[in-house]
């Protein structure tokens, strides 16, 4: 009896678990399969497993540690430094300024996440490029011109994931600024404290589970950016914006070794694994 | 004390609006331009105003045809994810169950996971079991990848709505699907909008999973399409290609704003970020 509602109770879960089984998890046991075994596009009947020698070989492929050196300089810049400490100041500023210019600011910021990918892509693209808008502008203070794109193309990857991904950590410690009691702070300020000490020693401490939660989601979002650098750089020039993203998907494609980029796949989803089992153990919430 | 923080404001202000200015130049541009019968990659204010640019690319093979399909690819798999995520939250959100937990947790930890890595294995399965190509098969990876989140905030929502509602109708006859359908999810209408909204829009910008799991031209979505600008046609249209961004942009800001206004600014980070 009680076993039998247990089914009927649980009955609805059906149609969702299955879809995630076979679309979600189907394919990332596949991919912890054929990481291990010489997959080809092309022209081969049987793949046959090849043990570690896809990972082996990937330690020893400059072009893969070029990719997370990449990855690592994009995320940190971009998320760690950019999205995280802008998203803050915005959320900040926000709390001190005048209603308009705090509505306007919100509204331009989130446009620019709420944009699809592609077209945030080809807006910094306009942005960056020789003949772009920001050239125009330093001509117009007089100070020298670059070719972004082509000199620093893993900066202007880099920015273009600041643009496009600040208002979610924006909105996230907006949220948290909200929640902390207006009396602690003006208690701080009568006592004499200055805003950057009030900001290190009461704001930053308390919103420090927000500040974590918020770190690992734009870690995680950072890594699997693709369209972004895709429609910018295609991860070059040569392979100077190709983080492991892109990197996976020239080996698998463009070069046809589907076995060898999915091992960098797998990688890259342990990566993500890890932050994400860090991220749940941080929100520590009573589900 | 009161001039202290006038000034504060006052800086207050100069600082964002100086970062409002930074972020408004590349939306700037493209709203410039796709009005400028001479657009090039700077902002400028155009000479003459002109519709020339819609008009060229207002045509079934640019901008019906991948709009159309990317209609029916988001509005698909948004049907799918909000019916699945629906059905899954309310056990969740009812009954009490030992497994309710790590069930919860799992979704959690997939909702994490960089979707992005597992493209080549998708697509290397999607070829051995023919659903390459295809638009249904797109939809059900969209739908998949998708769903923990939805879960996730579905059962958020739902767990507002109070039980003691449903008892009384339970005590009247009705069953446990008669209940979410005329009680749970009526009262829950904010939370099912956003829900839809929100997997709606992340599938609309959404450009590597069509980008690998399709390949037909004429199935392609606005989100690989717009890529056409580029490439074999010689020279960019640049004018052309910031009308057709603003086209495409258009409904996902619509809908975010719609949503926002009735939820507040962080709307559907709630339960994900909640800490």
């Amino acid at each position: 009896m009680n076993a039998r509602r247990g089914i009927t109770r649980a009955l609805p879960l059906t149609p969702a678990v299955v879809l995630i089984l076979l679309f979600l998890a189907g394919p990332i046991a596949y991919c912890a399969y054929i990481a291990f075994t010489d997959l080809q596009l092309t022209g081969q009947a049987h793949a046959s497993f090849v043990g570690f020698a896809n990972f082996r070989r990937a330690f020893r492929d400059d072009a893969f540690l070029n990719a997370v050196w990449l990855t690592l300089v994009f995320t940190v810049l971009s998320s760690l430094v950019g999205q995280n400490t802008l998203g803050l100041a915005l959320a900040a500023l926000m709390k001190r300024a005048s209603k308009p210019v705090r509505t306007l600011t919100g509204g331009i910021v989130v446009t620019a996440w709420v944009l699809p990918e592609v077209v945030a892509g080809f807006l910094l693209y306009a942005f960056f490029r020789r003949e772009g808008t920001l050239n125009a502008i330093l001509d117009w203070l007089h100070l020298p011109r670059q070719n972004w794109l082509f000199t620093l193309p893993i900066l202007a990857v880099s920015f273009a994931n600041v643009w496009r991904g600040t208002a979610f950590s924006m909105l996230v410690y907006s949220a948290a600024l909200d929640e902390i009691p207006a009396e602690i702070t003006e208690a701080a300020e009568v006592d004499g404290a200055g805003g950057w000490r009030r900001m290190w020693h009461i704001t930053l401490p308390m919103i420090r589970r927000s500040i974590g939660t918020n770190l690992m989601l734009n870690t995680l979002q950072t890594l699997s950016v693709f369209g972004l650098i895709w429609v910018m750089t295609r991860g070059g020039p040569g392979n100077r914006s190709q983080t492991l993203p892109l990197f996976m998907y020239e080996q698998a494609f463009q070069n046809s070794m589907i076995g060898y980029g999915t091992a960098v796949a797998l990688l890259l989803l342990i990566v993500g694994a890890l932050f994400s089992v860090v991220y749940l153990r941080l929100l520590r919430t009573e589900v | 004390m009161a001039r202290a923080r006038t000034s504060r404001r006052l800086a207050a202000d100069a600082a964002l609006l100086l970062v409002a200015a930074a972020f408004a130049l590349p939306l700037a541009w493209v709203v410039l331009s796709s009005v400028d019968p001479h657009a090039d990659l700077r902002v400028r204010i155009p000479d003459g105003v002109t519709l020339g640019n819609f008009d060229a690319i207002l045509t079934p093979d640019i901008t019906y045809t991948p709009l159309l399909n990317s209609l029916i690819l988001c509005g698909g798999a948004t049907a799918l994810t909000v019916a699945c995520a629906a059905l899954a939250a309310y056990p969740l959100s009812r009954f009490r169950s030992r497994l309710n937990r790590p069930f919860l947790l799992t979704i959690l930890f997939a909702t994490s996971l960089p979707i992005t890595a597992i493209m080549v294995p998708v697509y290397a399965l999607f070829v051995r079991v023919n659903l390459i190509d295809t638009v249904q098969g797109t939809i059900l990876f969209f739908a998949a990848s998708q769903l923990p989140f939805a879960i996730w905030l579905m059962k958020n929502f739902m767990d507002g709505v109070p039980k003691e509602l449903e008892e009384a109708a339970w005590t009247d006859g009705a069953s446990s699907a008669q209940s979410l359908v005329r009680i749970v999810l009526p009262l829950m209408g904010p939370g099912l909008a956003v829900v839809t909204v929100f997997s709606f829009v992340m599938m609309w910008g959404n450009f590597f999973v069509p980008f690998m799991l399709l390949l037909t031209p004429d199935q392609m979505p606005a989100s690989v399409s717009i890529n056409d600008f580029f490439g074999n046609r010689g020279m960019v249209a640049y004018g052309q290609l910031a009308a057709f961004s603003v086209i495409y942009s258009t409904p996902v800001i619509l809908l975010y704003v719609l949503v926002a206004r009735r939820l507040g600014g962080g709307f559907a980070l709630g339960g994900a970020v909640k800490g």
